[in-house]
């Protein structure tokens, strides 16, 4: 088996008497998309923030691309090639859709301590910046304030700002959640193109999107993994359909 | 530095600091539960002062002065909410910031057109006058134990009100999540205003106490208002518990700072240097204090929000 | 930039009012002064609109300027070859050690950490008795330039000072456009967004206050030159409340606002003076009305901002 780009070991993190994350070991495998899903309260905001930096684990270790990063600050995984869009968007609204994307170019473009030369000039970075919002379909919005651009939108830029950083793993939080169904169609088919070049770490809800694109799934209750395998794996697992699916086919 | 007069400047810490704590609960309330930053009350303790000062004068009694100060001092609060500061709740801190910084100017010029610039003086209540031999050789006036008392005797009111009862209740889940609080269905706009109300009358409260201590003039709350925002930062915005312990920490800090810190430099320095290097150490001492205890706890001790 | 004829046109109009009959002793000084506080009102417009940092202690940023003046003064030092590099260093390392500290905090914590290191810094300049302590210190004479006591000549200290406040906007414009300032307008924004493209804002908050300590100092420099005396006045946290009050009478968003709101506060100032001596009883409702009314301030007014 390939060495996995993303390896949680035993991951866990209480608040008060309650294990929100009890003992998460996982791996992402280099080209595959890997979807977590689970019911609400399962704690997959703690492990995706456990995954980011955001929060530190009380025991367990987070090792990427073959480093442990479990004391690694959020802005420092990123630079290391982890990438997240957020579920509820993050987005300077002040900056136009170019522009939030340039920021994650200059990102991984050398210093940022530069200060003579006007940013909004460099060739290179609004190239960047336009090559990613036309892989999302918003070249034509890029001069938007991201403020003003619509819901479905800003959850493209979102996955354009993402991808700008050069990513080597994409962490994408519930990206379809509140999309209606032709968004929801637009973002699958980008989706499915983005698959094939990078590795892709899915938190979804929608179980038709999930199991339409991903290669593995892991199963998260109360903060544990109770399964991992291929679609078909799960989908008949007995644990997982008493758990989360249910009798009826999801 | 004799014991007795380590015992003195202790006592008058604790005395500043529960002062400070008249004032900074308010403060530490409305910016806990509205957001709100209100420079200006500070000069809701010179109200006090000012109006406690003129009434007593005006009635031949202190205590009629007091009595009839607090609504005073409350209708003034009230008013300068409607005229000010509630069009600012929703603005954000840089514009509280310089608006109640335009009322501390404009009331800090006003006292001198009305009162004149030179400092009032308040006399010390029939009642209270003399002193108290709390030790052989020391006498402590008993006018400032009954300030010391009073404080201590609010402070409980104040734990009693907002620990154990249902309004109470309310003010310390809107300081810890005004909107969650908002969301349940409670008027919060009436919750403002009973929480501002109740701040301007214990400033004003500790005007008026302070008038017969410190000298009644105009920008006398400006120092207050510093002194009683180092307190609520490092008590932990909109906790009173953190309030009462840093003010009485801050109070201690200044006095005993002030006093002691010139001897200290004696050790080091001649007597002149001594004095002067003594005095600016001893005044930078609490800022000195908030910046280490914000070092290591950036909400303050007793932090409430979420 | 939208507007931004407006601050150009008064920019010119200075420069040409000395040659236009406005050169009278007290004209001078009164243009002096609100050149040299508009010069200061733009570096805190860089740190409060462009950073994100409230600062209610930049004043100490001027007085360490001022008093690199004074010191040097009486100890003899007082070419602007000398001058000017300390003052200058020393009020960026007084920006470096407290805003090490003081960036490590956010929202009025933020606030009050700067007030505390102001007041640190007043009760510091009152204790130095060997330069007036309280009462302040006179200097002896006017910085010299190369030798020559060209600051002494009015009409070369009015066009030195306006030199100096049109290259401080056009260094705090710069910045701000650059790769630098991206990174701080986006954590000013949105922190949370610029750290996950993997940008920890602190470091680049700390080079932009002390970037910012730094214009202060130099500000500093002019204003001891202009009154010739330096006093832990200057210091005081009133001192630095009417600076905010200048970025924010300007408008936040631009960085020129805060050129007008220093001519208009120092205008305001002197006006209201001569109606009457309560004149802070007309100024304080003044500054209240302006607040709650102009939200964009006076540049919002001129050029107004989406969003």
């Amino acid at each position: 088996m390939a060495e996995p780009l993303l390896a949680l070991r035993d991951l866990r993190k209480h608040y008060g008497g309650l294990a929100v994350t009890d003992g998460v070991t996982l791996d992402v495998l280099p080209g595959e998309i890997h979807a977590i899903i689970g019911p609400n309260g399962a704690g997959k905001t703690t492990l995706i923030h456990e995954i980011t930096g955001l929060v530190a684990p009380d025991a367990g270790r987070v090792v990427f691309a073959g480093r442990d990063v479990t004391r690694l600050s959020l802005p420092r995984r990123a630079r290391a090639g982890l990438a997240r869009s957020f579920q509820i968007t993050s987005l300077v609204a002040g900056f136009s859709a170019l522009e939030n994307v340039a920021l994650a170019a200059q990102a991984r473009a050398g210093s940022s301590f530069r200060f003579f030369r006007p940013a909004a000039s460099e060739r290179a970075l609004n190239d960047a910046a336009l090559a990613a919002l036309t892989e999302v379909g918003l070249a034509d919005r890029a001069a938007v304030p991201a403020g003003a651009l619509s819901h479905g939108e800003k959850r493209a830029l979102e996955i354009a700002i993402a991808l700008a950083t050069k990513p080597r793993l994409l962490l994408l939080d519930e990206p379809l959640a509140g999309a209606g169904p032709e968004e929801t169609e637009r973002l699958i088919a980008l989706l499915t193109r983005l698959k094939a070049a990078y590795t892709i770490l899915l938190v979804e809800h929608d179980m038709q999107a999930v199991f339409a694109l991903a290669d593995r799934i892991s199963v998260l209750v109360y903060g544990r993994v109770i399964a991992t395998g291929t679609v078909a794996a799960i989908r008949a697992n007995p644990e997982v359909r008493a758990a989360y699916l249910g009798e009826d086919d999801a | 530095m004799t014991t007795q007069l380590l015992l003195v400047q202790a006592l008058n810490g604790l005395q500043l600091g529960i002062l400070l704590f008249l004032v900074a609960a308010g403060l530490t309330l409305v910016f806990g539960v509205m957001d709100f930053i209100n420079l200006a009350h500070g000069v809701q303790y010179m109200l006090g002062a000012y109006l406690g000062a003129s009434l007593a004068a005006a009635t031949g009694s202190f205590w009629w002065g007091l009595l009839l100060a607090l609504p005073a001092a409350l209708l003034a609060g009230l008013l300068l909410e409607v005229l000010v500061f509630r069009h600012l709740y929703a603005r954000d801190h840089l514009a509280q910031v310089l608006a109640t910084f335009g009322v501390i100017l404009f009331l800090n010029e006003g006292v001198k057109v009305v009162w004149g610039a030179a400092p009032l003086q308040v006399p010390v209540p029939a009642l209270l006058q003399g002193g108290v031999t709390i030790m052989p050789g020391l006498q402590y006036p008993i006018y400032r134990i009954a300030v010391l008392g009073a404080g201590i005797a609010t402070a409980g009111l104040l734990w009693w009100l907002v620990d154990r009862t249902r309004a109470g209740m309310l003010v310390r889940a809107g300081a810890s999540n005004a909107p969650m609080v908002s969301a349940l269905g409670v008027d919060i706009g009436r919750l403002f205003t009973l929480v501002f109300a109740f701040g301007a009358m214990l400033a004003g409260f500790a005007g008026v106490l302070a008038g017969p201590i410190f000298s009644v003039e105009p920008g006398m709350g400006d120092n207050v208002l510093i002194l009683a925002f180092v307190v609520i930062v490092i008590g932990g915005i909109g906790s009173i518990r953190g309030a009462f312990i840093a003010a009485l920490l801050v109070g201690l800090i200044d006095t005993l700072g002030k006093s002691l810190m010139p001897d200290l430099m004696r050790l080091f320095l001649d007597a002149s240097a001594a004095r002067q290097t003594g005095a600016a150490l001893a005044s930078m001492l609490v800022y000195i204090a908030m910046a280490a205890i914000l070092a290591f706890r950036p909400a303050g001790l007793f932090p409430v929000r979420a | 930039m939208r507007g931004a004829w407006l601050p150009l046109l008064v920019l010119a109009a200075l420069a040409v009012a000395p040659l236009a009959g406005f050169s009278a002793s007290y004209e001078m000084t009164l243009m002096a002064r609100a050149m040299i506080l508009a010069m200061a009102a733009v570096s805190l417009s860089f740190l409060v609109g462009g950073a994100g940092l409230v600062s209610l202690g930049h004043a100490a940023s001027v007085g360490v300027g001022a008093y690199a003046v004074a010191i040097l003064d009486a100890n003899g030092f007082t070419d602007a070859v000398q001058v000017l590099p300390v003052a200058i260093a020393a009020a960026a390392i007084f920006a470096l050690l407290t805003g090490a500290i003081a960036i490590r905090t956010s929202g009025v914590h933020f606030i009050m950490i700067t007030l505390a290191f102001g007041q640190m810094a007043f009760f510091t300049a009152s204790s130095l008795s060997a330069y007036g302590g309280d009462d302040g210190y006179t200097l002896y004479a006017r910085t010299e330039v190369a030798g020559a006591r060209l600051l002494e000549n009015r009409l070369a200290f009015h066009y030195i000072c306006l030199s100096l406040l049109a290259a401080s906007w056009a260094l705090a414009s710069m910045l701000l456009a650059s790769r630098f300032g991206r990174v701080l307008r986006a954590a000013r924004e949105n922190a949370q967004r610029a750290e996950a493209v993997g940008f920890a804002p602190y470091p680049y908050r700390l080079v932009g206050y002390v970037i910012a300590g730094a214009m202060g100092g130099v500000a500093g420099v002019l204003l001891a030159n202009a009154t010739e005396f330096v006093s832990p006045a200057m210091i005081s946290w009133q001192r630095s409340g009417e600076l905010l009050f200048m970025v924010i009478l300007g408008g936040v968003g631009r960085l020129w606002g805060a050129i007008l709101g220093a001519l208009v506060f120092v205008g305001l100032e002197t006006w209201l003076a001569e109606l009457t001596p309560h004149w802070k009883m007309i100024f304080g409702p003044l500054l209240v009305v302006s607040v709650i009314a102009l939200r964009g301030g006076l540049a919002g007014l001129v050029a107004p901002r989406h969003g």
